[in-house]
């Protein structure tokens, strides 16, 4: 195990399937002499070239295109789109072709390619730099959705997508390129479906994603040693398909949910897997499941404002506290 | 092209006629579903660019009006026919429709229904080819609307940026769904607008297979020869609307009369006639022989097909059985 950087294990991840699979290659917005807008792959060009690290023109929609029509004849594309704000504009392919394609096409073609982007809230970027687009690519059949939280998730879920036969959504998060992680020396394969106990607990299930595992994971501290309740923080680092079982399982334990996510509650995370409670295991709640998320607003560029859009840990706690009948 | 090869375009071209007029009749009889866009009148221009390529070889991608395409790629008229009918033969299995039929054996990669949309994937291929090394290109054909499309110029400069081996083919039929080109389109001529993307262009009267021929000949060669992309108007008309439910109200009479007079197929086959190379009794028979190839192999094909299993509704969603999807390679 090593320590590194969430965007050193990006990194890592490409620079071995490049070096791994000549038809691998990488793509995006100054992905190649400029190294990447948050270094995730920095060095690449200069090992590669410019055939395999390409610099793309500011052309979403078709670049995200280009890579799906190469991965229609073996390449292998790894397309970051700088901000997930701008995949707004991309969702044409992402939808329409590399989703849809195996199946309208019968199972003759599929779309390998691997789509990484940054969403999130980072600070004070404002509305059209601060999209929680998860909700958006959850609700499309034939893609793929992750969302690593730690390094050792980043590196090991791009390995597994780069050589999976799906289109697969990778969610990143601006603000946690340089949090830092044990990631395993050798290669690593992360599943791509399933989830994770993050913390183990008896009393309340939390669950997060990407980000808000780290605020379900402060929270839970602050529940056990300032409260006695010992909370399970489940990590969904695969967002579609959810890991039903997983949740099941979890529910069963703790007999509580609280989902915590950082993007606006209507047609999200929280209703998706509140949903899945409901219908593997109302019988297990012992109240009813709550969702911590962000106020239905497009992001405000005013700091304050801003942090008063986003749930955080406090919230986690208070959410719990009021389940259990404690405020 | 001889005379041989002359006499096989007329009748994959009379095929082709008949094949999409019989879909007509499948269609007003309820058998065929959905959006159906038909491609009488256009014949040439996918016939004339094939014939000029490698069919089957090089790779083809193309919108949703493709049945043609697709056979003329290879793909066998029965599975054809039979996904129109939504079977399980089918060339996609009954899931895709008229609008997209795929043959990847064939190279025909598939029709798309967004306008515009293949763009992107055709450059895409191309630079597949071109990593991978083969003398292949990749052929896109598209409508003269799609060139309004953001992909279009997003797509072209890419092409051009980095060379890639990609022939743009825009079959101008002169409308978009219902809106005339001069009402939707600051620069009528297409090929002028590749000017910015520094692509070399060409037009040819697309009503004429030879004339085709000679242009996408051009084209082609210029495409494998490694020198980028290349994109070719034809200019041309649909004899029919734009979709079976299209009243051709926005459409003249008379303009319609003046193309119904250039007849791709009309012209091909007087030209064999008058050069000696054909009788109108031969042209009568082939169109017999086609008439009952369409009625008791192709249609009698897809009535006898079965219909895909409802317990198969969700297969061909996601990969089976992947083992990176459970981390199993670890």
């Amino acid at each position: 195990m090593a320590e590194m950087m969430y965007w050193e294990a990006i990194r890592r991840a490409q620079d071995e399937e490049l070096a791994r699979d000549p038809l691998v290659i990488v793509m995006g917005e100054d992905v190649g002499v400029a190294g990447g807008t948050y270094k995730a792959t920095q060095g690449l060009y200069d090992k590669y070239g410019p055939e395999r690290v390409i610099d793309t023109p500011i052309s979403e929609n078709s670049f995200t295109g280009l890579g799906i029509g190469a991965s229609f004849l073996g390449v292998r594309p790894i397309i970051e789109i700088m901000s997930v704000n701008f995949a707004w504009l991309a969702l044409d392919q992402i939808a329409n072709s590399a989703a849809k394609v195996r199946y309208m096409s019968g199972g003759q073609l599929t779309a390998p390619v691997v789509i990484r982007s940054p969403g999130g809230t980072a600070h004070q970027l404002g509305a059209q730099h601060s999209a929680r687009m998860e909700k958006v690519f959850m609700g499309i059949a034939g893609l793929r959705v992750v969302t690593p939280s730690n390094p050792r998730q980043a590196y090991g879920l791009i390995k597994s997508a780069v050589r999976c036969n799906d289109p697969v959504f990778i969610n990143e998060h601006e603000l946690m390129y340089n949090m830092k992680g044990e990631v395993p020396d050798g290669e690593y394969f992360h599943p791509l479906e399933g989830s994770e106990i993050a913390r183990p607990g008896r009393d309340v299930t939390l669950f997060g994603y990407n980000i808000s595992v780290h605020w379900c994971l402060q929270a839970a501290e602050v529940l056990s040693k300032q409260h006695g309740i010992e909370a399970e923080v489940v990590d969904l680092y695969a967002l579609s398909p959810l890991d039903r079982e997983g949740i099941r399982n979890s529910v069963t334990r703790t007999h509580r949910a609280v989902v915590v996510e950082e993007a606006e509650a209507p047609v999200g995370v929280g209703a998706e897997v509140i949903a899945i409670i409901n219908e593997e295991c109302f019988f297990e709640l012992d109240a009813a499941p709550v969702r911590v998320s962000a106020r239905n607003v497009p992001i405000p560029y005013n700091r304050r404002l801003e942090k008063a859009a986003i749930p955080n840990a406090g919230d986690v706690v208070a959410a719990v506290l009021k389940l259990f009948g404690k405020q | 092209m001889n005379s041989a090869d002359k006499k096989r375009l007329l009748r994959e071209m009379l095929f082709a006629r008949r094949f999409e007029e019989r879909c007509y009749e499948a269609y007003v009889e309820r058998k065929i579903g959905g959006f159906l866009h038909l491609y009488p009148g256009e014949e040439a221009c996918v016939h004339g660019v094939m014939e000029a390529a490698r069919p089957g070889y090089d790779y083809v991608i193309t919108g949703y009006r493709d049945h043609i395409h697709a056979i003329k790629c290879g793909m066998d008229p029965k599975a054809a026919m039979a996904e129109l009918f939504g079977k399980e033969t089918g060339c996609s299995k009954g899931r895709g429709g008229s609008m997209h039929f795929f043959d990847v054996e064939h190279r025909f990669m598939g029709g798309y229904a967004l306008v515009g949309g293949p763009f992107p994937l055709a450059v895409g291929m191309a630079k597949a080819i071109k990593m991978k090394g083969g003398d292949e290109i990749a052929i896109c054909f598209l409508g003269d609307a799609a060139n309004n499309q953001g992909t279009f110029h997003e797509s072209l400069n890419m092409a051009s940026l980095w060379k890639l081996p990609v022939l743009f083919v825009c079959e101008n039929n002169l409308y978009g769904i219902g809106t005339r080109i001069n009402r939707s389109t600051a620069v009528v001529d297409q090929y002028k607008r590749t000017c910015g993307y520094d692509i070399p262009s060409a037009w040819a009267d697309g009503q004429d297979v030879e004339a085709v021929y000679a242009a996408a000949k051009v084209a082609v060669d210029h495409v494998r020869s490694g020198n980028g992309p290349y994109f070719l108007e034809l200019k041309t008309y649909r004899f029919r609307g734009h979709s079976m439910s299209d009243s051709k109200s926005y459409r003249s009479k008379e303009e319609e009369q003046m193309w119904l007079a250039r007849d791709p197929i009309i012209i091909l086959r007087d030209r064999l006639i008058e050069a000696g190379e054909l009788t109108m009794e031969e042209y009568q028979a082939m169109d017999a022989a086609i008439h009952d190839q369409i009625e008791n192999e192709i249609i009698k094909f897809a009535e006898e097909s079965p219909e895909p299993a409802v317990e198969e509704l969700e297969k061909y969603v996601l990969a089976e059985n992947d083992p990176y999807v459970r981390g199993g390679v670890n």
